[in-house]
């Protein structure tokens, strides 16, 4: 009874819909694309990157993932270009460029 | 409570996931990743939610960016909610319907208006019965899931849209509730007060005593709104240091009945400095207007004192 | 089977019941008339004799709000209330029934405010008939425990799995002490069963999300399937009912019957004030009257075709509701009753009669009456108020 929201769109039959409106799944968001929204792109300098991860925790949309100790790529498929990321740096790593990347 | 370990803790996974439809900059999604961060890996918890922004925004379905098990019931009932879920992890565990070694927590979080007002009954029910559960205030002063509007947390002289700026109005006439203490006032095992400073120390330890304290625990995180407090969004970390180092927002903690300062600043700003920065505020600053300042500044340094003389008891 | 022979209240009944179930969880606060289910379990727990977790909340609508977290968590959970508790639990009770939460509430029928009167009638009930819930009404002490023990077994029926009241009437029934048949322990346990939800918020490893907000393309899909979860319940209700009357005795089934065979007037109406009406056709049958009851007992669902069926021979029907409804064209129970023989294409005459507002007397005397003025009408053509109210005083001329 695992919910597979693939199956679940504003076109499915109540037949298709799940009990009680409920889901029976975790993190599902993650295949809706807030980066669309971005008006604005973070642009990442790893070479000036010190690895001090005060980026990180000030995102409002967990689209700086960390592993092992290391920031990697931005997720642009949810980051919405709030720009906190930037003025946390502490070493002008991260840049915001105008527009969608 | 473990040593902060900021490295290890941000290679944690993520309990949230992205794809939530919260505003660009917002501060509530801030707090919960913070909060969340506090489980030990290992754990696995139910998360609680007043409708609010939070709620509307991080479950619609079928989209739920929750990688826990989460309940969203109404507005003003998050603390019973979760205060019944609870009980049955207590009913369940007891009849051996759950392993003994699976550890569930429960963190419910709500807005102001879900906490301060229109569910402060539940909210002070669950905290008097004394579940073992965390109840999170993410604070951003005024009801904005339906527009900014005043709430018992909106600062005083702030323009929302029910307590416009106008010929004969200078925004919210009554000072704010003073929640974290009415909740210590419970005599509940914790009560933290914070926001987002550097590292994000001093949030991770409250959470995580919150978490791990036995009983009920509140957590009161101030998450500055950019659409209602009108700053611009990449601006919520200064926000947050002007809010402490004015004390207007001071960082504390009640364990146990003991109360403690988690953070004083070297040197006290004036509030103009906090104020200054948001367009709610920005009538203050008409000339003429200086007399409100001096009453805004009056109000933060009394209640900042009363906080000393409590700390030092 | 031993049945064992008792004396108590409806409020002790319904108590035993939850007894002999030991649910998981109830949280609850007090309410007259219900004020003793709660009180009893929490003595039954105090002394041991059940391990069910008792949250004392703050007010009906935790207790409502704590029962759907209990209930989502994975517990079999319940509560009590009346009146004004109900009300004020009555947002909740629309999120239990859309969360799907197979809930059960010993509701004790009480009137609402104001003025504040702590006697019987449906306003409650009534009030809370399109929250989607399952609605199941008592006329006595044995009706109201027989249906508690088998109300788990509906609501959390796979094809229902909704939250579901059993009604008892505030004093007339919760209060009064009365000849009971209680089962046995082992027998009741065996009936009931174990609560095994497949998906809940404890289920380790297997997180769910509980309570969307949702765009309007998905809100009527929504509404639909827990509209056929609900109309499933009227076939549960009676297997269940089957399969309680194999190990009790004793059968129920939507409505009971009365007399009605061959009744020319039949009076329907729910709950305890079915007794006196029983008592109304067996005097009026000495005198060579065909009249008959019809007692209501599933509200929720709402039986219409069945009850249109059961009518369709009577020349008239008198329904009696004890609830006000504030439209100014009859009650609920007349409402609907009315639409369902419409639907059903049968028009027999009907009057719509208020009675017992406020835990008012419904005598013997009145419900005699109510048959007269029936008669009356089909027999010399009398015309008759259609919306009436019973043993209402009136200006002296």
């Amino acid at each position: 009874m695992r919910t597979d929201i693939n199956k679940i769109n504003e076109h499915t039959p109540h037949t298709g819909l799940t009990e009680g409106m409920q889901i029976f799944a975790a993190g599902t968001s993650k295949l809706f694309k807030t980066g669309e929204w971005r008006n604005d792109t973070p642009v990442f300098h790893e070479d000036k990157c010190k690895q001090c991860l005060l980026c990180a925790p000030v995102c409002p949309d967990s689209s700086i993932p960390v592993k092992d100790g290391k920031r990697g790529a931005f997720d642009l498929d949810h980051c919405k270009g709030c720009g906190i990321c930037v003025k946390a740096c502490p070493f002008g790593a991260i840049e915001m460029k105008e527009g969608v990347e | 409570m473990s040593e902060y370990n900021f490295k290890q803790v941000m290679s944690k996974p993520e309990r949230l996931a992205p794809g939530h439809r919260m505003c660009a900059g917002c501060g509530a999604t801030i707090a919960v990743r913070a909060v969340l961060r506090a489980l030990h890996e290992g754990d696995q918890a139910v998360i609680g939610n007043a409708t609010g922004c939070l709620e509307v925004s991080s479950f619609m379905y079928p989209y739920t960016a929750w990688e826990d098990s989460y309940i969203h019931n109404a507005f003003e009932n998050a603390g019973a909610t979760l205060s019944g879920v609870e009980t049955a992890y207590h009913a369940l565990k007891k009849r051996g319907r759950l392993p003994k070694d699976q550890t569930f927590k429960f963190i419910t979080f709500g807005g102001d208006g879900g906490t301060y007002d229109i569910g402060f009954q539940s909210l002070s029910g669950a905290m008097e019965r004394n579940h073992d559960m965390v109840y999170v205030c993410y604070d951003n002063g005024a009801y904005m899931n339906t527009g900014i509007q005043r709430s018992s947390a909106t600062p005083m002289f702030a323009d929302t849209t029910t307590t416009p700026v106008g010929s004969q109005s200078n925004g919210k006439m009554q000072n704010r509730k003073d929640l974290a203490s009415i909740i210590a006032d419970h005599d509940v095992p914790y009560v933290g007060q914070t926001t987002f400073l550097g590292n994000f120390a001093d949030l991770h330890k409250k959470a995580e005593k919150a978490i791990y304290t036995e009983g009920a625990a509140f957590l009161n995180i101030m998450t500055p709104c950019p659409r209602g407090w009108r700053y611009e969004t990449s601006d919520i970390m200064k926000i947050c240091k002007l809010a402490v180092d004015t004390c207007y927002w001071p960082m504390f903690e009640v364990e146990h009945g003991k109360w403690r300062l988690t953070y004083e600043p070297k040197k006290k700003l004036p509030i103009e400095d906090f104020l200054r920065e948001q367009g709610r505020f920005k009538h203050l600053f008409k000339p003429g207007n200086e007399d409100l300042i001096a009453q805004f500044q009056a109000e933060v340094d009394r209640r900042w004192e009363d906080l000393l003389y409590k700390c030092a008891r | 089977m031993m049945a064992i022979k008792e004396r108590m209240s409806g409020n002790e009944a319904v108590a035993y019941a939850i007894k002999q179930i030991n649910p998981d969880v109830m949280p609850a606060f007090p309410i007259t008339p219900s004020t003793e289910i709660p009180q009893m379990v929490s003595t039954y727990i105090a002394n041991g004799e059940i391990d069910t977790e008792f949250i004392p909340v703050e007010s009906e609508h935790s207790a409502m709000s704590a029962s759907i977290g209990s209930e989502a968590a994975g517990a079999r959970t319940l509560t009590a209330t009346s009146s004004a508790g109900l009300a004020l639990m009555w947002e909740e009770l629309l999120l239990a029934a859309s969360n799907r939460m197979p809930i059960a509430l010993a509701l004790v029928n009480r009137t609402l405010s104001g003025p504040i009167n702590i006697n019987c009638d449906h306003t409650d009930g009534m009030g809370a008939r399109d929250t989607g819930w399952i609605q199941i009404y008592a006329e006595n002490n044995q009706e109201v425990y027989d249906n508690f023990l088998q109300a788990y077994r509906i609501a959390e029926h796979k094809d229902v799995r909704l939250p579901i009241m059993i009604c008892q009437d505030g004093f007339i029934t919760s209060h009064a002490v009365e000849n009971i048949e209680l089962m046995e322990d082992a027998p009741v346990k065996d009936f009931v069963g174990e609560y095994c939800p497949e998906e809940y918020l404890l289920n380790p490893g297997k997180p769910v999300s509980v309570g969307p907000y949702s765009i309007s393309n998905y809100v009527m899909e929504g509404r639909k399937n827990q509209l056929i979860a609900l109309e499933n319940a009227k076939q549960v209700i009676l297997d269940v009912a089957d399969e309680f009357a194999a190990i009790s005795g004793r059968q129920y089934g939507l409505f009971e019957t009365y007399k009605t065979e061959d009744a020319d007037y039949i009076m329907l109406l729910i709950g305890s004030a079915a007794g006196t009406a029983k008592e109304a056709v067996d005097e009026l049958r000495e005198q060579g009257k065909k009249v008959g009851v019809l007692k209501l007992r599933v509200f929720r669902p709402f039986p219409a075709e069945e009850l249109a069926e059961a009518l369709k021979n009577c020349k008239a029907a008198a329904i009696l509701d004890r609830c006000e409804s504030y439209n100014g064209n009859g009650g609920p129970l007349g409402a609907e009753v009315t639409a369902g023989l419409y639907r059903k294409k049968i028009y027999i005459e009907t009057v719509n009669y208020i009675y017992g507002l406020g835990g008012r007397d419904f005598t013997v005397e009145e419900a005699k009456d109510v048959f007269v003025q029936l008669e009356d009408s089909i027999e010399n053509g009398t015309s008759v108020e259609q919306y009436q109210y019973i043993g209402l005083r009136k200006q002296e001329a």
